[in-house]
């Protein structure tokens, strides 16, 4: 037997949730379990009690009203790439999605489970916070939004306590036509990333830039937007060297798999390549 | 010991055990079910041998609890050919085309593929090496396993 043995708790409603997580001591949650699954396997995760998400179908939307976005924090990673409308309004995440694992693992991973496990490396934080999404979070006392600015708390520690619930992302697509692109350097396909990055560009008539959006994961334990570049490019023309250079001017991790000096150079490579895949999205029309 | 009462349908079989909540389902498939022949390499979701089909689609039973197929339709490497031992056509292909050696990886490639060439019937050869990155083969250099997927396709699709 792989797993540690923990009392299993497989609640239908977020208020049974809630009052699970209220009550017991050392519980888990359990989402998709791509992250947490393994953890279990090898004893890394020692929880008393485990609670199950997946029968809590109030948790699985995609709701799009507008240019406004919301998620339940259980919609799979599969369902969130197959939406054709969700695509459209936001052509990204079906881009960063097909970096996510494996198509065999988008299929239980979820959204809010990438979010709460929050590991540095992860796609999907790093295409929220290009979004300056909001988090709603819930506990038996009360509910809160966290935006995604605040979202991260330390390494693969999100902005959550024992007792809160992550249960929905929402965010504000952006206005098309717009230009978008994630690109990351790994190892091998669906390995963790060394450094992505993801870019979001719309330009004026005149085809300068009218709003831009860069955000940098794996550098650091959370999604870093590249503020610097973002300001600098506005209003002008695409100048990619120089958004390139504050790329790699943001300070970056070292760890068994490649420098910090490394990772800053491939955050300038990288950030090249998404602003010209996005700029040439963007002058043809998304 | 925490334990739950389930009930699934594997390979079209309903089947009822009462199985510890903390056992994952590739473990329950193989030692409650003695379906071994969905295999276990790694054990936390890299290697891609456990893949089985979860309600069609394609999942790791390495990372799922056995407790969470309750009422669910699981499909493993021994429910792909019919019922009176006639291959599919991909195994057939796999036949073919020499697309295993050792044998180990071949049901998460099965099932795998069984589900991607479902959806899409048409591929190229670098959406079927896309879709097979997440099932690790130490023997073929992929080169044959990817033939016979695409031979595979083109069979499906009555082309061959």
């Amino acid at each position: 037997m792989k797993p540690p043995p923990f009392t299993y708790h497989d609640p239908r409603t977020v208020s049974d949730v809630l009052s699970l997580l209220g009550s017991l001591e050392n519980a888990k949650l359990l989402a998709g379990g791509q992250s947490l699954a393994p953890m279990l396997n090898f004893r890394y995760v020692l929880p008393d009690h485990l609670i199950d998400l997946n029968k809590v179908d109030e948790l699985a939307y995609i709701k799009i009203e507008g240019r406004r976005i919301r998620v339940g924090a259980m919609t799979r990673q599969r369902a969130l790439e197959r939406d054709d409308a969700l695509a459209r309004a936001c052509p990204i995440l079906r881009e960063a999605l097909a970096e996510v694992g494996h198509f065999q693992t988008r299929n239980r991973g979820t959204i809010g489970g990438s979010l709460s496990h929050l590991d540095p490396a992860a796609e999907l934080p790093g295409v929220m916070a290009l979004y300056d999404a909001h988090l709603e979070v819930q506990s038996s006392s009360g509910k809160r939004t966290i935006g995604i600015a605040d979202w991260g708390q330390g390494y693969m520690t999100p902005n959550l306590q024992a007792d809160e619930l992550l249960t929905g992302i929402s965010w504000e697509a952006w206005e098309n036509p717009h230009g978008h692109a994630f690109v990351e350097f790994a190892r091998r396909k669906g390995d963790f990333a060394a450094v992505g990055v993801g870019c979001l560009l719309s330009l004026n008539p005149d085809q300068t830039v009218k709003r831009a959006a860069i955000v940098l994961v794996g550098v650091a334990y959370a999604p870093v937007r590249v503020m610097s570049a973002e300001r600098l490019l506005l209003g002008k023309a695409l100048d990619i060297e120089a958004a390139a250079a504050e790329a790699r001017r943001i300070e970056a991790k070292s760890d068994l798999f490649a420098s910090g000096a490394y990772r800053q150079r491939l955050a300038g490579v990288l950030t090249a390549r998404a602003l010209r895949t996005a700029f040439e999205r963007a002058k043809s029309g998304g | 010991m925490d334990r739950r009462t389930i009930s699934l349908t594997v390979n079209g079989k309903r089947i009822t055990r009462d199985v510890e909540t903390r056992q994952h389902l590739g473990d329950f498939l193989r030692r409650e079910l003695g379906l071994t022949g969905t295999h276990l390499g790694c054990e936390h979701g890299v290697c891609g041998a456990c893949t089985i089909l979860l309600d069609g689609e394609a999942v790791r039973s390495c990372l799922m609890l056995a407790v969470q197929a309750d009422g669910r339709h699981v499909t493993t490497t021994e429910g792909l050919a019919s019922a009176d031992g006639a291959l599919s056509p991909l195994q057939q292909a796999f036949w073919e085309e020499h697309g295993l050696q050792c044998g180990f990886c071949t049901p998460g490639m099965l099932t795998t593929l069984t589900a991607f060439l479902r959806e899409n019937p048409n591929p190229t050869e670098d959406e079927v090496r896309d879709a097979i990155s997440g099932n690790l083969c130490r023997c073929t250099g992929y080169a044959n396993i990817v033939a016979a997927a695409l031979s595979a396709a083109r069979r499906m699709r009555g082309e061959a």
